[in-house]
């Protein structure tokens, strides 16, 4: 299951060589390139103006951090409370494809942070087993594309394992983390969001973050807790979302989604990047409509907050989800059917769902494939206008 | 800065020289792989591969490898088939106590799966799997474990839970999904699990078992706790993907697991020869950068010595190794199959009758004068007695609470999980005379 990753390969190989002083030089010439054109392509990906998360009260000591900085603290922060735990993925040890691991192996030791074989299905099984010998795991799948190998792992193995046993044996302390979304040029297999397919199995929790303070207490949350985690990350946001980031440990709930504007008119839930996208609308949508939406973010996507939602669409009585994956039996259709069941007398009209089309990801038509800001603005026009 | 990592570099790359050179005085066989490891260490001049990928030589001539010519990897046995030792320097010599005790549990084994097997055919268990033929791969290895290492297996493997005390209770009420079988009742039959005795709950997927004992074996290493980890899984399963990738990571990553492969001739109705084209699964040992070795299975104490050999490799030299225990699945697959559709009955009773596990011991325990007939009619008697007892105590008692059914998909019980055992319980009560409530414990 070899990724083909136009940025990434070259660094791999560089990487390999790096004891020659050329090599070096080159390695860090074409990081740079890379850099410049992951900048170049966003052009073409959508549009929308990443919003910071408020610094949680009680943060502690703070540090501005964009996402992959974020997350290799919270990492940090695993590594440095339990001795038992183990970063590990294809090329995690010298820093990761996306940066997420840098400095994790010089710090805490090749045994502890270290490379695997090229093998999906391995680094799942490799994870639930050390997880479930009393190591804490944080296992990286490259891309959330790739994750399908590791699907038999994960669904009839790592979520079965403490119900099957009758809680004698479990992986709780296993998290996988791993990029998904749109990032402007990934294409086919570097854009995917694949957590609906997660979202039929019970026994795992599923979270998706927004931002880097959202990211480090999430990512905490999901190592810490008993249960087998999959994070998912938003790769888009990675070097662009920066904000103030607490440097110590710092959880945020799982299972509680965060209401960050709130409204009267709509209510509308998205996750990961989706979430600044709805920020703007509902900025639009005020400037424009004079309407006043209500922005969700549900953060987990298993087990989700339907109170949360449902306490708001029962006071704004429309409700517009919005999500990047196809939209049939994409997670937006869960949450229509949970909430019309709660709420239906508050309903004024039918729930929507913008979503990805029923398509593969496109690389040249990812501008007109997105649920982007014009297509959710359409959607609240036509939910007040019901 | 730069200057700085480059100057670390130079002086990285002289260590890396200095340990190779002591290294290759130490074991020259290795230089080879040394060699190509820091390729750049080498003479300019000399022509040698410089690939990072191998550690070979250049050869000039255009031949491929052509395994169907070569000889198979060979069989180790202890005994021959008469239970007499060939070598008496391989006698392992384990006690008449031991002994007895590896005799008596593959023997135990042998009645409760026949015992079990015809309770399945009388519809009073749901489904059951025999280890006809089997018994001394299993027991034999099991016996050479520290009872501390973890073990991840397939399905079977209950006589390694027998070795370990699992007791007739524990396996009855498995079966029977009882109120007090620790699995609670969720999994089909056969399939055990004891944390007591470090016996990891069996699950249907095949070969998932096996990356996982890497890892568990991973974590085991890092924890200094001086056990291994034995994975058992049959040939059939060693086709699936993540027996690849056990044997890769394993082997990378310098796992101390014991690989134990029961080549019993058959998946279902697949015989090896659909199966696979190479030397069974043993030739691909080599291939990951493992110890291997080829056993006899039905030969008790060679399955012994090769697992306790093992066990040595992996504490403490911290690698893995693979064991094939060449077997013969004399039963059927399992309560589900009839394999006389596609193999003949008297070829299975030759083969039984030619070569079994049970029978050797017996006859090289004869042979010390450590048993008799006489004995072993009495011990039939008595194990098929406690298999009874323990089998109509199972079929008496109550299946657990159906509350059961939501508790330990998540540690915790979440909210949509209580709502929904609520609606189960409210829609029961309403309906009791559509439901066997009468059978489980009432909730």
């Amino acid at each position: 299951m070899a990724p083909i990753q136009k940025l990434t390969d070259p660094l791999r190989k560089i990487v390999k060589g790096i004891s020659l002083t050329s090599s070096l030089l080159k390695f860090q010439k074409r990081f740079s390139e890379c850099r410049m054109s992951l900048a170049y392509t966003r052009r073409y990906s959508t549009s929308f103006s990443y919003v910071s998360s408020k610094v949680p009260d009680n943060a502690g000591e703070i540090k501005r951090m964009n996402l992959c900085q974020a997350l290799t603290s919270a990492m940090d922060v695993a590594l440095t409370e339990d001795p038992t735990t183990l970063v590990f993925g294809e090329d995690v040890a010298f820093g990761g494809v996306f940066r997420c691991t840098v400095g994790l192996k010089d710090k805490y030791g090749s045994d502890r942070v270290f490379n695997t074989p090229l093998c999906e299905q391995g680094i799942a099984g490799f994870a639930i087993g050390a997880a479930c010998a009393g190591a804490r795991v944080i296992a990286e799948m490259q891309f959330a594309d790739y994750i399908f190998p590791a699907f038999d792992q994960i669904v009839n193995e790592a979520a079965k394992y403490r119900y099957r046993s009758g809680g004698q044996f479990d992986c709780g302390r296993l998290t996988i983390r791993s990029p998904c979304g749109a990032v402007g040029h990934g294409a086919v297999y570097h854009s995917q969001s694949p957590e609906a397919f997660f979202a039929h199995v019970p026994g795992l929790k599923i979270v998706i973050p927004r931002g880097p303070i959202q990211a480090k207490g999430l990512l905490l949350s999901c190592i810490e807790d008993d249960n087998p985690c999959i994070f998912f990350e938003p790769k888009i946001l990675y070097r662009s979302a920066i904000e103030e980031v607490p440097i110590g440990r710092f959880l945020l709930p799982l299972s509680q989604a965060e209401v960050l504007i709130e409204g009267n008119d709509v209510t509308l839930v998205g996750w990961g990047t989706q979430v600044h996208v709805l920020q703007e609308v509902a900025k639009m949508a005020e400037e424009h409509l004079k309407v006043s939406c209500e922005v969700i973010d549900l953060r987990t996507i298993l087990p989700w907050d339907s109170e949360t939602v449902a306490k708001s669409v029962s006071k704004t009585g429309r409700l517009i989800i919005s999500h990047e994956a196809p939209v049939t039996l994409g997670f937006a259709s869960e949450i229509a059917s949970k909430i019309q069941e709660e709420c239906f007398l508050n309903l004024e009209c039918p729930i929507q769902r913008v979503c990805g089309y029923d398509t593969p990801f496109p690389h040249v038509f990812e501008p007109f494939y997105l649920p982007d800001k014009w297509k959710c603005f359409e959607a609240v026009k036509k939910a007040v206008n019901y | 800065m730069l200057a700085r990592m480059l100057a670390k570099l130079v002086l990285k790359s002289r260590q890396v020289k200095k340990i190779v050179n002591h290294e290759v005085k130490l074991f020259p066989a290795i230089a080879c792989r040394n060699r190509l490891s820091t390729s750049r260490l080498v003479d300019a001049n000399e022509d040698v591969p410089r690939f990072a990928g191998c550690r070979s030589k250049f050869t000039n001539k255009l031949q491929f490898i052509e395994p169907d010519l070569k000889e198979g990897i060979p069989v180790y046995r202890v005994m021959n088939r008469s239970g007499k030792v060939q070598d008496q320097s391989e006698d392992p010599q384990l006690s008449q106590e031991i002994v007895t005790k590896m005799y008596k549990d593959m023997t135990l084994l042998n009645s409760m799966d026949q015992i079990l097997y015809d309770s399945q055919r009388q519809g009073r268990i749901s489904f059951y799997m025999t280890s006809y033929g089997e018994e001394g791969a299993q027991i034999g290895s099991a016996a050479a474990l520290n009872p501390q290492d973890l073990i991840f297996g397939q399905y079977r493997e209950a006589g390694v839970f027998l070795w370990r005390g699992f007791t007739l209770d524990e396996v009855m009420d498995q079966c029977y999904g009882t109120e007090d079988d620790k699995g609670k009742g969720k999994q089909m039959p056969v399939h055990f699990g004891s944390p007591q005795l470090h016996f990891v709950t069996i699950s249907s997927p095949l070969a998932t078992q096996m990356p996982q004992a890497a890892g568990a074996a991973y974590a085991y290493k890092r924890a200094k706790n001086g056990l291994c980890v034995c994975c058992y899984f049959g040939e059939g399963a060693a086709s699936e993907g993540d027996a690849h990738a056990a044997f890769n990571f394993a082997a990378t990553l310098k796992c101390p697991v014991i690989f134990i492969c029961r080549n019993n001739g058959f998946a279902i109705s697949t015989p090896t020869a659909d199966q696979y084209k190479g030397d069974g699964v043993a030739s691909r040992g080599e291939g990951y950068g493992m110890n291997t070795i080829r056993v006899d299975g039905n030969d008790i104490f060679a399955m012994y010595n090769a697992t306790r050999a093992a066990r040595e490799l992996c504490v403490n030299e911290g690698r893995p190794v693979l064991i094939e225990a060449m077997t013969y699945r004399v039963g059927d697959h399992s309560t589900s199959d009839d394999s006389t559709v596609y193999r003949l009955k008297d070829e299975v009773k030759a083969i039984a009758a030619e070569d079994n596990p049970i029978h050797r011991l017996r006859l090289y325990m004869e042979d010390k004068g450590w048993w008799s007939q006489k004995q072993e009619d009495e011990w039939r008697l008595e194990s098929r007695k406690k298999i009874i007892q323990a089998f109509s105590k199972a079929e008496r008692k109550k299946k657990p609470n159906p509350e059961e059914l939501f508790l330990d998909v998540y540690k915790e019980l979440p909210k949509h999980l209580a709502d929904q055992m609520t609606s189960m319980k409210d829609h029961v009560n309403r309906y009791r005379e559509h439901y066997p409530v009468d059978n489980f414990k009432s909730f």
